[in-house]
């Protein structure tokens, strides 16, 4: 665990390990003739950095739920929000190429008969807007949503309920083509990005650097701010939050700024998925998706950050894996994480090698957070 | 044969002139089918049904089947009956010796065939058979022809029956107003008898009669008051048809519903699994369905009715096996109990899907469950009236089981205080179990109710949970009556706002406004006060 303002020694082989990935990758990608043991093909390029992706929203998640308690089966959303802002401006980066030729309209525009853009899409032909949309909108949506949750103190359960039925609005509401957001199909067929060919092996390369430093990047915020006095009254809340109500703290203004920090994350998280990955559609918002990155930090272990992103690395290779070798037992081994892992692994892999280690040197037991106990949901009256 | 040549020349008379009959008028009238013209065809229907003529309905049929034939030479006209016999169309006697090669057949088209059946339909409001006579009053009504107003005419002069009369002058009316003739009283008559009736085909046709280019002033005056008054009607109707469509709907969310407020609302366990236990249950039903199919079709008809407990007992043992293998090592810890289900609900997903493959599974209704009927301006359909009825057996049996049995008070003293309970003897452990089972078996029941209308797939519980959970936590965790009025509440407030936004739109706006009601009232329509609630 780190302590207060470091990372901790497993928090600088992370970043050792991101940093040397966003060098060494593209050149073993780009330098290396394709025969070349050292090769990496953009496949293989392209996958890593999708989980690079994930491991994004996961450690967004792990902020929010493993410092502060707060389990948001809607992370998806935001990540989805990031990820539309990212595909809005590759669309109009994609000018009159387009099977229509509209040099103003993206095809699905012309095709659903619109006569000019609407004003959701205005200033997205700008990278620099689209980016900051990545951020703004998610963390707008999450502020908004965040502020009136907190202040009426929905918690535990009901929280992760309205989380979750916020995505489910959202993915009906994406799949509606009066949204102007590409409808049922997305939005997809992209060429540039900042003028380069998103398809070149260059552009892989470099996307993939760029996630590599975009993990890093976040890994430091959210282990700043988890290291902080501000980091530790979330803890506290996450733990016992009448008490940290009952000492004069605002819980809901703690909640609220973490919450969107968080939403933030997993936008930009969206934002450099959708590129690497060619498409977006409504399906991400789907509430199976965010449910699933919950998992990724649970197996990873939740409350160590580092352990989220490796869960999600971990849990997607897998899927990768067995979704090829074996379609059909990939959801009996996906469901059996989910039991097992909160059956007998609360704390993930980190907590079980922290175990571990901590067995084998006896000496001052690791510093970990208690185990973190959610708010115990009343055992009403049955009437 | 000289008759043939009189007919010959008459025919030849008429096609000259048009002139009026002087044969018998039903050998005028099949003249008309031997000239292989469409036109003419036509007209020869249009007297055939005026003629009156005891064959009739059987040339008329046999034209519609193709079975009319003509002899080009000496201009008769004959029908092959099925056994492939001659009958004379104008006496209906059995023409043998004639050489059936030498024989044309009369040509159809499309316009004729429609023709045809509105002949068909003209001939039936004479029908001896009251349901037939009635089903060509409704014809009749439904497409208003100017020329069927004689027939109607003459039907509603030997009617004798109430109701038949009743639609024979609705029909009548129909007529009157849409073909912009007739007297000024005939039409006035004519639109209170619409108003009377008051449905869409009935405004539609009062605007006819106001259009018509010679309406009086008080013929439109009249029809407008009644299009006004019928408009009213329609909505009031509309309104109730919505609520009844809000009730189904309602009914469904609650039956899914219901058994998440047990092991939610009452034992405080997020159940993701709950949306498979209702797949298990409409798996259950297709199961012995195939089973009573192939072993015992004579209970064919009663297979969903058995399904009820083997659904209840399936899903139930099911839910006993998750609560003692994985639930009960998860207790105060809601936020891990709904991973963990939520892997059991992927892993019972994908064990069906193995199982049964990933398409759908027919389920068939039971004959007490098709059709619909009509109550005033309410189409209600049966299958829909019975899931109404069936959800709400379940919530008053589900009460009863709560409030009257030992089970019951047991369940709720452990719920209510779990280490009193185990003090007076109560084994904890078993309770908690059974109460789990009780709400996963009530989940079963609902897939069979479910599996008459959703398809039976590994995936159908997935759309419901959301919506389930949705249901709960609105109505207030822990209050099986809030389930009610929440599950109504929410399908009844959906519907009405479908004509106006559309099905998407209006469950959004639903989502929406739960999640702002959430924040106004966290703990739901009916909170539990007191102590309990702050834990």
């Amino acid at each position: 665990m780190q302590n207060h303002r470091t990372f901790g020694p497993r928090g600088l082989v992370f970043l050792a390990v991101l940093l040397a990935a966003a060098a060494l990758v593209p050149a073993s990608s780009l330098l290396t003739p394709a025969g070349s043991a050292l090769h990496l093909s953009t496949y293989a390029v392209t996958l890593v950095g999708k989980y690079l992706c994930y491991a994004l929203l996961a450690l967004s998640l792990d902020l929010v739920w493993g410092y502060c308690g707060i389990l948001c089966l809607g992370q998806g959303a935001f990540f989805a929000l990031g990820g539309y802002a990212m595909g809005m401006y590759l669309m109009r980066q994609i000018g009159a190429r387009g099977s229509y030729a509209n040099p103003d309209l993206p095809d699905f525009m012309v095709f659903l008969n619109y006569h000019s853009l609407p004003w959701t899409w205005w200033g997205f032909s700008s990278f620099p807007y689209a980016v900051l949309m990545a951020l703004a909108v998610p963390g707008a949506l999450a502020l908004v949503f965040g502020y009136f949750a907190f202040r009426s103190r929905v918690t535990g359960v009901y929280l992760s309920i309205i989380t979750q039925a916020l995505t489910y609005a959202l993915l009906l509401a994406f799949f509606r083509n009066e949204m102007g957001f590409g409808g049922n199909n997305g939005l997809t067929d992209f060429k540039d990005i900042l003028g380069h060919d998103v398809r070149s092996d260059g552009t892989r390369a470099a996307l993939f650097a760029t996630s590599c430093v975009a993990l890093a990047l976040g890994y430091v915020v959210a282990a700043a701010v988890t290291g902080s006095k501000f980091g530790q009254v979330t803890v506290a809340i996450r733990d016992a939050e009448s008490r940290v109500r009952f000492l004069g703290y605002r819980v809901e203004h703690y909640k609220t700024l973490v919450f969107t920090l968080s939403a933030m994350m997993a936008g930009m998280a969206g934002a450099l998925y959708v590129p690497q990955v060619g498409i977006i559609n409504p399906g991400e918002f789907a509430p199976a998706n965010s449910i699933e990155a919950v998992i990724w930090v649970a197996v990873g272990g939740r409350g160590t950050l580092v352990g989220a992103a490796l869960g999600a690395v971990l849990v997607n290779w897998g899927k990768t894996y067995f979704t090829g070798a074996f379609p059909e037992y990939w959801l009996f081994l996906l469901g059996g994480l989910f039991v097992l892992v909160t059956l007998f692994l609360p704390q993930g892999i980190l907590g079980l090698v922290d175990r571990l280690t901590a067995r084998r040197r006896p000496g001052p037991p690791a510093e970990r957070p208690v185990a973190p106990e959610e708010q115990v949901l009343p055992r009403p009256v049955a009437e | 044969m000289p008759r043939t040549a009189i007919v010959a020349a008459l025919l030849a008379l008429l096609c000259a002139a048009a002139a009026p009959a002087h044969a018998a008028p039903v050998d005028d009238a099949l003249a008309h089918f031997t000239a292989d013209k469409f036109p003419e065809t036509d007209r020869g229907i249009d007297e055939l049904v005026a003629s009156g003529a005891p064959t009739a309905p059987a040339v008329l049929g046999a034209l519609g089947d193709g079975r009319l034939l003509f002899d080009p030479g000496s201009h008769r006209v004959y029908y092959a009956e099925a056994s492939g016999a001659l009958d004379d169309a104008a006496t209906g006697a059995r023409a043998d010796g004639v050489a059936q090669g030498a024989l044309k057949k009369v040509r159809l088209n499309n316009g004729i065939r429609s023709k045809l059946a509105a002949a068909l339909g003209g001939l039936d409001l004479l029908s001896p058979d009251r349901a037939k006579r009635l089903a060509a009053a409704d014809t009749a009504f439904h497409t208003p022809d100017p020329k069927s107003l004689a027939a109607i005419d003459a039907a509603l002069g030997r009617e004798t029956d109430p109701a038949a009369k009743a639609a024979l002058l609705q029909a009548r009316a129909a007529v009157v107003a849409t073909s912009g003739a007739g007297p000024e009283a005939d039409r006035l008559g004519a639109i209170a008898t619409l108003t009377a009736r008051g449905d869409g085909d009935a405004l539609n046709y009062v605007n006819q009669a106001a259009a018509a280019p010679d309406a009086s002033p008080a013929v439109k005056n009249a029809a407008s008051a009644a299009a006004s008054s019928i408009r009213f009607t329609l909505s009031l109707w509309q309104a109730l048809q919505n609520a009844w469509y809000g009730l189904s709907l309602g009914s469904v969310l609650l039956l899914a519903a219901i058994g998440l407020a047990i092991t939610f609302g009452v034992m405080g366990v997020i159940n993701m699994a709950h949306g498979e236990m209702v797949m298990i249950g409409a798996y259950t039903t297709y199961l012995l369905q195939d089973l009573v199919a192939a072993h015992a079709p004579a209970w064919s008809e009663a297979s969903l009715p058995i399904a009820v407990p083997a659904a209840f007992l399936v899903a139930g043992a099911i839910g006993v096996g998750i609560e003692r293998t994985v639930i009960r090592f998860l207790y105060g810890r809601p936020l891990e109990t709904l991973l963990a289900t939520w892997g059991v609900s992927l892993i019972l997903q994908q064990a069906v899907r193995t199982a049964f493959g990933p398409d759908n599974r027919p389920v068939s209704a039971p004959r007490f469950m098709a059709g619909s009927f009509h109550l005033g301006g309410l189409e209600i359909t049966a299958g829909r009236m019975w899931i109404v009825v069936f959800t709400l057996a379940v919530f008053a049996a589900l009460q009863v089981v709560l409030r009257a049995t030992p089970f019951g008070l047991r369940m709720r003293a452990v719920t209510q205080n779990r280490r009193m309970a185990s003090a007076m003897g109560i084994s904890t452990g078993r309770i908690d179990a059974l109460a789990f089972g009780l709400g996963s078996g009530i989940a079963g029941i609902a897939g069979v109710a479910l599996s008459q209308i959703d398809n039976v797939s590994p995936n159908l519980g997935q759309s419901y949970i959301i919506d389930s959970f949705m249901v709960v936590v609105f109505g207030g965790v822990g209050n099986l009556w809030g389930t009610l009025v929440a599950a109504l509440g929410l399908g009844i407030a959906d519907k009405f706002l479908e004509p106006f936004a559309g099905a998407v739109l209006a469950k959004i706006a639903i989502l929406v406004f739960i999640v702002l009601f959430i924040q106004k009232r966290p703990r739901g329509l009916f909170a539990l006060k007191g102590r309990a609630v702050e834990a």
